[in-house]
């Protein structure tokens, strides 16, 4: 019955508002090669509290969508060409920088890859938690805002809190150092997470560690996470809905288990079938056959027909741009496909379960 | 890759009480003050045929375990037996014949590629060096290389910043092949490329392996690329081996409490799995290798640890009736990879891991 998520009928009463709400955006950076079209009418809704997965392969424009609508890409060379971001109201593509400035690290905050980069090298893990509490907080006194930076660093699993404190970001394991970002980035009480790859970094153990913690932050703030990764499992494991990128655009939203069993693009279904299982075995892993396409000039029509195996190079995927469209009985699950519908259900072996 | 373990040949090469310490140096004068121990005594047997997969989270030993084994690093202590002979003695000289044998792809495809030689030279270097290219078929073996990892011949006169990470991997396997090798250490081949890439190259490694006869030693931290390739599998902690066996006992009745924790704690690709799995999250970090713990070195953050693992190291032999070889006291069976029932509770009595649900 429901058709895209977004035009759900609020009389249904339990979908709320997005509380981020990106449309047609399109993003383009000047190179010496030419032009490179990183986003192209890149639209999507997070929804309050919930974890929205943003996958992709290197290149695909999953981190450049979410750092423009921050105002974190260099202008020039980028350039947001069209679209719109809506936050509280605003259009955070039209605020000024001071007005952005505002905004993240207080309701929009980041989590990125590597802390170790991230981190201020100079400034103590106590000073930069707690400089980001001033920053939003101008009138707490200096006893109240360090009470506060030991809290959160408990909060996120950091032993001895008082004692790490006053240490420098290179004292610090990966791991911890981690953790101090994720403590910078809830200390505002946000209602928007942006986490960029921040396990990627990480050995298993830790990330193991730092997924507990990611959730921990969630309870704790109920902030709405939007959680931009190339680790499929750890989509699986944290994301409520995912969105699938390929090429600058997205091709596929859907709930995360509709994505991860039923796939309605040929892409993500590919990605799917190519992945080594940690809990079975796969006789031969099956690859997307060929390379990404270039961004400065990608095919023409659809960007994935190439390499696509459902296309077999029929004319409408080699002319025409397919639209994120939805697909008729599930609601809320969009395919960027032509043929979606020639799709059947991935052969995604679970085993064990019923 | 995927054939039975027990029907490959015999031992290809054998790896005792290996050590490699990396000094660390201080002061004015650089003064040794203590030793990183990197690899710290490791025994290990790699058959004919065979995949030997290697995990281990970073600093574990595991890369340098990889260029030790090939006397890329001179080793501190212990023997590397490859075909009956102990390469570990042998001088450079009279390594130059056995590096034939014994070859290896690097993770990196963007570093372990000249920039400034063409595709040809680069693969032509390893005959060149052993004199090897006249005799060997020059220009045509180069093309016939190519081809065999699957590119062009019209590949051979562009440079590696022509290609994809994927295509500059298969540069690298076309040059280890070269000189027909026994043996290719493998360290993290795949880590860099990008998932729909990764399937390529893994498929690429198994062809070879079937129709060259190949040995691989596969160096990786994915558990799940390592599962898909490998016969037997070996995990290393802080510069040893915890634990050895063939696929099906490492993945699914694992015995040492760090394997079972690496196995439950990493992702898998299937939401199916939430809250029917039983998560071991482990405290606190690696210790340094510098300094490793006394007795057993996984101790310091393992939830069954008692007096005797600090007093005495645990020996990396068959334990609790089971038939491979695990370095734990108290090494028992579980099944990190089986659903759940239910969700395990949080934090339920002295033995039991501190399992959360996912």
């Amino acid at each position: 019955m429901a058709s895209a998520t977004h035009s759900i009928p609020r009389s249904a009463g339990s979908v709320p508002e997005p509380v981020l709400s990106i449309r047609d955006l399109t993003v383009e950076f000047d190179t010496e090669d030419g032009v490179v079209r990183a986003v192209t009418g890149v639209g999507y809704d997070l929804h309050p509290g919930e974890v929205l997965g943003v996958v992709g392969e290197s290149g695909c424009g999953k981190s450049v969508s979410m750092l423009s609508v921050l105002g974190l890409i260099p202008m020039p060379p980028g350039r947001i060409v069209s679209g719109e971001a809506v936050f509280r109201g605003e259009d955070l593509l039209k605020l000024p920088e001071s007005r952005l400035r505002r905004i993240r690290g207080g309701p929009m905050a980041m989590i990125f890859q590597d802390p170790l980069t991230s981190l201020n090298p100079v400034l103590t893990i106590g000073d930069q938690i707690s400089e980001a509490i001033d920053v939003h907080h101008p009138g707490s006194s200096d006893a109240a805002t360090r009470k506060r930076a030991v809290e959160l660093l408990r909060l996120v699993g950091v032993p001895s809190a008082e004692q790490r404190y006053t240490q420098y970001p290179h004292e610090l394991s990966g791991g911890m150092r981690q953790r101090a970002m994720i403590a910078m980035a809830i200390a505002n009480d946000p209602t928007v997470l942006v986490a960029d790859e921040p396990t990627t970094a990480l050995d298993v153990t830790i990330q193991a560690q730092i997924i507990e913690v990611l959730k921990a932050a969630q309870r704790e703030t109920h902030a709405a996470i939007v959680l931009i990764t190339h680790d499929l499992g750890l989509i699986a494991e944290l994301a409520d809905r995912v969105v699938v990128m390929y090429a600058g655009r997205v091709v596929e939203i859907g709930d995360v288990f509709s994505i991860f069993d039923s796939p309605r693009h040929p892409y993500t279904a590919g990605l799917l079938r190519s992945l080594a299982r940690l809990d079975a075995d796969v006789d031969r892993l099956e690859p997307i056959a060929g390379q990404p396409p270039s961004l400065i000039a990608p095919p023409p029509g659809c960007a994935f027909h190439p390499r696509c195996a459902l296309s077999q190079s029929r004319a409408a995927c080699r002319t025409d741009v397919p639209e994120l469209r939805a697909l008729g009985s599930e609601g809320g699950h969009r395919s960027a496909c032509h043929f979606a519908e020639e799709l059947t259900a991935a052969a995604q072996p679970v085993r064990g379960s019923s | 890759m995927t054939g039975v373990p027990s029907a490959n040949g015999g031992e290809l090469l054998r790896v005792e009480g290996l050590v490699k310490h990396f000094p660390i140096k201080a002061g004015v004068f650089k003064h040794t003050v203590g030793y990183v121990r990197a690899v710290d005594g490791v025994d290990l047997t790699i058959r004919e045929r065979e995949t030997l997969g290697v995990v281990g989270e970073s600093g574990c030993g595991k890369t340098t375990l990889g260029r030790t084994i090939l006397k890329l690093l001179e080793p501190t202590a212990g023997g590397i037996v490859f075909e009956g002979r102990d390469l570990a003695s042998l001088s450079r000289r009279q390594m130059r014949p056995v590096r034939r044998d014994l070859q290896m792809v690097f993770q990196d495809p963007y570093a372990s590629l000249n920039p400034r030689m063409t595709v040809r030279e680069i693969v032509a270097e390893p005959l060149r060096i052993h004199r090897l290219y006249r005799s060997g078929g020059g220009r045509r073996r180069v093309e016939e290389l190519l081809q065999l990892v699957g590119l062009s011949p019209e590949h051979a006169n562009r440079f590696p910043h022509e290609f994809s990470g994927g295509q500059r991997q298969r540069i690298g396997v076309a040059r280890a092949l070269a000189l027909e090798p026994r043996l290719i250490v493998l360290d993290e081949p795949v880590s860099a490329l990008d998932v729909s890439i990764q399937a390529q190259v893994v498929n690429l490694l198994d062809q070879l392996q079937d129709e060259l006869g190949l040995t691989y030693l596969f160096i990786a931290h994915d558990l799940s690329v390592v599962r898909h390739v490998s016969d037997r599998v070996a995990v290393m902690y802080l510069g040893k081996v915890v634990e050895v066996g063939t696929r099906e006992q490492i993945y699914e009745a694992p015995m040492h409490p760090y394997t079972q924790a690496l196995l439950s704690a990493a992702p898998i690709e299937s939401p199916r799995w939430r809250g029917r799995r039983a998560r071991i999250v482990l405290e606190g970090d690696v210790p340094s290798p510098a300094d490793p713990p006394s007795g057993c070195r996984f101790r310091t953050r393992c939830w069954k640890a008692q007096e005797i693992c600090a007093q005495e190291e645990p020996l990396l032999i068959p334990r609790a009736g089971g038939e491979h070889p695990v370095a734990c006291h108290f090494a028992e069976i579980s099944r990190p990879l089986a659903l759940a029932e239910q969700a395990t509770p949080a934090g339920a009595g002295d033995n039991v891991p501190p399992a959360t649900s996912v």
